[in-house]
């Protein structure tokens, strides 16, 4: 209503308090691919369909999770070239981080960073907001973490929490499921289970994506191989 | 005259058993001329680190200054202290900032790092990092504190012996040098106590 007069320019302010773009760009966000992550006791997993839009695109070519430090791995809903220009920004600042005191970045102070650029875009002159949403998993000298980045630029750490489009039946089966007490490999039978939900068709080890992070602080993203494995162990 | 001996300074830190010490002179001079005795050059930056910095004192100060601020927004953001060999590692990556125009310091950092490991390091003035496991020496003073350190540390040394080891290296060492002495100041940490000490020694 009086909203739409405004939802052109980002940096103004609707009558109702509201910077309209971003509402915009979290509704790009929830109707992007579902992603989640689930904090276990010992670990972090997160995981996210990848639906291709025909089968003739090369999977093996295509990676949604990606690492931004050994210890720090990131998952998006939205769209994908935004996101790279986050991974990139998060990459230099964590390598720029390590240069100046020799040590791994934390996972909050990482996680703070990628938001402040998230922010810089809704108050700037002439860019848009990023259309994506991110979770951040990560395991440091406080343990394993898991963050949520919107297009705003809030952040939020969380126990488990999924975005995308099937966002409100997963995390209320997420919801549903989370113990605090899980372990990794039980959080990633769960992160499947959640992700077969509101999963159209056959899922299989090369239709989604997951990434985990154990005590040995390494991020890895699993093997199509493994993730069949974990597919065997849930039916 | 160099520009590093234009104030004149002895620092040297020691690592005793699960403790250390660092220990200055107290003289401020221009040139030969004597202008305080009891100039500080050690800092605190927290409960288990202390930087002294030798050489030209207005960069000591400035340097020591720009170190505090950028200490205290480390511990707003990461609500955390920091670790010796991180501060280290900012204080190479400041003075290397400089490279063509350095500050006229030479530091001498010592901390108790991840479990009480006490952390010692000297660096030059462009931030070339020396980490040692015994003892540090900078200053007008440092070759007579080479010699003094050498033959009187020995390895794993209570607070009380590694204070009086320290003492006697230090205040020998100054009466071999002109511009520095006036007294010492000591600062033995552990990791339920700081004590600091100031030492007379020949007022010249």
């Amino acid at each position: 209503m009086g909203d739409s007069q405004y939802s052109f320019s980002l940096t103004t302010f609707s009558p109702s308090g509201k910077l309209v773009q971003i509402e915009h760009a979290l509704t790009a966000v929830g109707s992007g691919q579902t992603s989640l992550g689930i904090k276990a006791a010992n670990g972090v997993v997160i995981a996210t369909e990848k639906k291709l839009p025909s089968i003739l695109v090369d999977e093996t070519s295509v990676q949604k999770i990606q690492i931004l430090t050994p210890n720090i791995g990131v998952v998006y809903s939205g769209m994908g070239p935004d996101s790279r220009v986050l991974v990139r920004k998060s990459r230099k600042q964590a390598e720029q981080y390590h240069r100046l005191y020799k040590e791994p970045i934390p996972v909050t102070q990482l996680v703070r960073e990628t938001a402040a650029v998230m922010q810089e875009f809704t108050q700037s002159g002439g860019v848009r907001p990023f259309g994506v949403s991110l979770l951040v998993a990560g395991f440091d000298d406080k343990g394993p973490q898991l963050y949520q980045v919107d297009p705003s630029g809030s952040y939020f750490s969380w126990k488990a929490s999924a975005m995308g489009k099937n966002v409100s039946n997963a995390k209320t089966f997420l919801e549903k499921r989370y113990t605090d007490d899980m372990e990794l490999d039980d959080a990633v039978h769960t992160a499947i289970l959640t992700l077969k939900e509101g999963f159209e068709g056959q899922i299989s080890g090369k239709n989604i994506e997951i990434g985990i992070i154990g005590s040995d602080k390494v991020f890895r993203v699993l093997t199509p191989a493994e993730i069949d494995d974990y597919l065997q162990e849930v039916e | 005259m160099s520009i590093f001996e234009y104030n004149g300074c002895a620092l040297v830190a020691m690592v005793g058993k699960n403790c250390f010490a660092i220990a200055s002179d107290r003289r401020l001079g221009v040139q030969l001329q004597t202008i305080a005795t009891d100039f500080q050059k050690i800092y605190k930056i927290h409960e288990k680190l202390f930087i002294g910095l030798s050489g030209l004192a207005t960069d000591a100060q400035t340097l020591y200054q720009r170190l505090v601020f950028r200490h205290k927004l480390y511990e707003l953001r990461e609500e955390r202290d920091m670790k010796p060999e991180t501060f280290a590692s900012l204080v190479s990556a400041l003075l290397y900032e400089k490279r063509f125009g350095p500050y006229f310091c030479q530091p001498v950092i010592a901390g108790l790092g991840d479990e009480d490991k006490p952390f010692i390091c000297t660096m030059d003035s462009i931030g070339a990092k020396e980490l040692a496991k015994d003892f540090v020496v900078a200053g007008t003073a440092s070759e007579s504190l080479y010699g003094a350190c050498e033959s009187m540390f020995k390895p794993d040394m209570e607070p009380e012996e590694l204070f009086e080891t320290i003492s006697q290296a230090l205040l020998s060492s100054v009466d071999r040098d002109c511009l520095s002495g006036w007294g010492g100041h000591v600062y033995v940490v552990t990791p339920t106590e700081v004590t600091e000490r100031i030492l007379k020694g020949r007022m010249d």
